[in-house]
């Protein structure tokens, strides 16, 4: 069980505290409202970029990390498709520090010229060393394209194109900003060695007087129903085959997402899942094959994705995937499987919450959906999921008409 | 309110940083345990250490496939049964090889412990290595390798270590085709008998135990012909390649060159090493470091770049690692060298060496957090074999060192000459 305090500053920020005494440290977690969905399709990448301009200076401060640092903390960030997300984490005594830098940047940045062209070059590297100097870099490119037509999620957190990074002006930044980054569209989380009252305080003296800005109305164009089956077959350098497949699943607050999550650990999730068993070790069609899904807010994918043994044809090892598929629908989890999958749920979520900062991010991320306590009932959602249910969404979600195939050839 | 002005901070080298102490229990056969009992969640991690890494083994590769395939099959259960089995209690088995030791290392809730160790003690007695699972593991590896060797980064690591330590050391070996083809079951049962079933072995444990883990660990193996007591690592001779400045081609459509720039450096015993991780997180490990400002934030060659000590018991190596722009690539060797000769040349002044202080301070303090990286700071102080002061004397060193000493530390090892050089496009 995870205590926590909630409350609302007047100008709409949500402030959360979690005490835990036990640590020296305390973690300040800022969360925004904005991911990459929240895009304009001509300026891809741009919430990523962003987030790399949150570094570039504030308003009163010129160097985040600098003054970080000195007080001993660290901090990093991360963008994904649903949501942007700041954390720092220092020696308690010195919490202030943290309060000041992130208020400062949610008041206003210093947009700078320079920490734009730089932080621009910066990420056309990262998007070339992820994406383009690497074999199968460019496969969830294609597959989003193909599994939306009409969802943001069309395109990745980088970004469609190295373009759209390019071409980013300080003008766009500035109206991303004040778009986004105001309180009324943030949720500050502050945990550790932390007292309640006194994280109140100096919530109220840093981020108190922040204009709340307007509150972002997200309204995002949604995928209709598919009714046919998508395909592509691709031709790479790349040294053996690959087989990516996906269908659309449910939303992360729709009750199916945790059917979902355990269908995923089922099959393809551990040393002793399904597919691993079945097609790595027995069949020997597959040198690895995981099934997973994002967590995504919206509605999202659950993926199989394997490499093949050279000499394997694609055809047949997508048919035995899709004979795996078939099997749990036709005969179900055995009671000890379901077990299994909800004894790896409860040990994983034991192993996350040994740290403050996946505390705190999950807290807010929480908040995010809604609500924050949603973290303390987790676990009886998922153990309250029977087999039945998991029969019943898998013939749904593994319709033929729901998928998206992609055949990665080597050359 | 003036937001110009920083809140007061408490400096972290006033922090006064304590490395919570382990308790030590010998079990019935002489096998060392090590245990920090700490942490709120019901969690625990067993980690058995054998000195069973490469450096041991007569054939490449012998090593890391007996420890990878340790749980692949006993008479009893095949590895379908002990994967289900770990599976169903939601633990984890993970197996390491590193150069000098090679691990299992269990994580579980506390309350499973009970259920799971009679398994481990099933695969320290009783695997039996499978041909069709040694068939499978070469075929899988051969296709892993296949893909990996497109990575330039990957080409990168391996080809560094090599000229640092020469292909026949065990730090500057690598896996290649013709050793994975030929790995036999008798290679592997042979350095299985000698090197787990009878092996050396330290325990390291951490998380919530339960009160009776000294009875329930020497239930599981007290019995067992493990050895306990002092480890002699085996000595091999190292072979640096003659030439310094290597450029490699690798992918013709390469859009990045992966760079290191490395020198060998000796191990944590040397009385510099202390001073040159305080040197180092200055030149390059962190991400307020001068590699990182000059080369990412000011000219956005890279998303990242870094140096660091390599973490090996015997010797070391001092590296910087990279991916930058083709077209920047030598622009960036060329500013490393560049913030080499400002090390050497000029002292650093009181607020930059205050902020790496403070940062190397709260950063140490934030690594104390839970008991599992309070194990692994005792772990790396037993393996390499330091005194328990080391922790001690390595704060004292962040708090204490002077400009002077940093500058004569930049004079004796970030010398150009020295260091190999590689750029794999």
């Amino acid at each position: 069980m995870i205590q926590f305090s909630r409350f609302v500053l007047p100008n709409g920020l949500r402030v959360l505290v979690h005490e835990d005494n036990s640590t020296p440290m305390a973690v300040v977690n800022v969360l925004y409202d904005v991911g990459a969905r929240d895009e304009d399709p001509n300026r891809t990448g741009f919430a990523h970029l962003f987030e790399h301009l949150m570094f570039g200076g504030s308003i009163n401060i010129p160097e985040y990390d600098d003054e970080l640092q000195k007080a001993g903390g660290e901090n990093n960030a991360y963008t994904t498709n649903d949501l942007t997300n700041y954390y720092c984490q220092l020696p308690s005594a010195n919490i202030e520090t943290a309060f000041w830098l992130e208020s400062d940047r949610m008041l206003s940045l210093a947009f700078s010229k320079k920490s734009l062209d730089v932080q621009r070059k910066v990420v056309c590297e990262e998007f070339k060393e992820h994406y383009i100097n690497r074999p199968y870099g460019d496969i969830w490119f294609k597959m989003r394209e193909m599994a939306y037509e009409q969802h943001p999620y069309r395109w990745m957190t980088i970004g469609k194109e190295l373009k759209h990074v390019e071409e980013a002006s300080l003008d766009d930044v500035k109206k991303f900003f004040r778009k986004h980054y105001n309180p009324a569209n943030a949720i500050l989380v502050v945990a550790g060695n932390v007292v309640t009252e006194q994280v109140y305080e100096l919530a109220i003296k840093w981020f108190g007087d922040i204009p709340a800005g307007e509150k972002y109305n997200r309204n995002l164009p949604q995928e209709v129903e598919q009714q046919e089956a998508r395909r592509l077959d691709i031709t790479a350098d790349v040294p053996v085959d690959a087989l990516l497949k996906t269908w659309h699943m449910p939303s992360r607050l729709d009750p199916d997402y945790y059917v979902a999550d355990l269908i995923t650990d089922i099959l393809g999730s551990g040393a002793s899942s399904r597919l691993y068993q079945s097609l790595v070790k027995e069949k020997q069609l597959f040198t690895n094959i995981d099934c997973y899904h994002f967590g995504s807010t919206d509605a999202g994918l659950i993926c199989v994705d394997g490499k093949l043994v050279k000499g394997v044809r694609l055809e047949d090892a997508e048919l035995a995937v899709q004979a795996q598929l078939d099997l749990l629908i036709r005969e179900g989890v055995s009671v000890m499987e379901l077990e299994k999958v909800k004894n790896k749920t409860e040990s994983t979520m034991a192993f996350e919450d040994m740290s403050v900062m996946n505390r705190a991010a999950s807290l807010a991320y929480y908040e995010l959906l809604g609500d924050a306590n949603l973290m303390n009932t987790e676990l009886e959602r998922y153990n309250s999921v029977t087999a039945d249910q998991l029969v019943e969404l898998s013939r749904k979600l593994f319709e033929e008409k729901n998928s998206h195939t992609l055949f990665y050839r080597s050359k | 309110m003036n937001r110009k002005i920083a809140p007061p901070i408490k400096d972290a080298v006033e922090f006064d940083l304590k490395l919570k102490p382990y308790d030590k229990y010998v079990l019935k056969n002489g096998v060392e345990l090590y245990a920090v009992n700490a942490g709120a969640e019901e969690v625990i991690q067993v980690e058995w250490v054998f000195f069973a890494g490469n450096s041991f083994e007569k054939k490449h590769m012998v090593a890391s496939a007996t420890n990878f395939l340790l749980k692949s099959g006993t008479s009893q259960k095949s590895a379908f049964a002990i994967n289900e089995l770990v599976d169903y209690y939601g633990a984890s088995l993970a197996r390491t090889c590193y150069n000098e030791t090679a691990s299992i290392t269990l994580h579980s809730l506390t309350k499973h412990l009970p259920k799971l160790l009679p398994l481990i003690r099933e695969l320290l007695t009783d695997a039996i290595f499978p041909e069709e699972e040694i068939l499978l593991f070469q075929q899988n590896n051969r296709q892993r390798l296949e893909v990996n060797l497109k990575k330039n980064d990957f080409v990168a690591n391996r080809l560094i270590d090599e000229y640092l330590y020469g292909f026949e050391h065990p730090y500057g070996s690598y896996s290649r085709f013709e050793d994975l083809a030929g790995l036999t079951r008798e290679d592997l049962v042979a350095f299985y008998d000698q090197y787990y079933r009878n092996g050396k072995c330290i325990l390291f444990v951490a998380g919530k135990l339960p009160p009776n883990i000294m009875e329930l660990l020497d239930t599981a193996i007290g019995d067992l012909p493990l050895q306990g007591g002092p480890v002699e690592y085996p000595t091999h001779t190292i072979h640096p390649a003659g030439e310094k400045k290597y450029r490699i081609s690798n992918d013709p459509n390469g859009v990045q060159g992966a760079i290191r720039i490395a020198r060998d450096f000796p191990n944590r015993h040397h009385p510099d090493f202390f001073g040159a991780q305080v040197l180092n997180a200055l030149f390059g490990g962190f991400f307020g470091s001068r590699l990182m400002n000059n080369i990412r934030e000011d000219k956005g060659y890279t998303y990242g770049i870094y140096s660091y000590l390599q973490n090996h018991i015997q010797r070391s190596a001092w590296m910087i690692s990279t991916e930058a722009g083709k077209e920047v690539s030598e622009a960036t060797i060329e500013e490393v060298y560049n913030e080499m000769a400002l090390l050497r040349e000029e002292l650093v002044d009181e607020e930059e060496l205050l902020l790496v202080r403070n940062y190397l301070m709260g950063s140490t303090l934030g690594d104390l957090d839970g008991p599992f990286h309070i194990i692994g700071r005792w772990k790396n102080i037993v393996l390499n074999g330091l005194s328990e002061d080391y922790f001690y004397q390595s704060i004292r060193t962040i708090k204490t060192i002077q400009p002077e000493e940093l500058q004569q530390l930049a004079r004796k090892y970030l010398q150009p000459e020295d260091f190999y050089e590689l750029v794999v496009i």
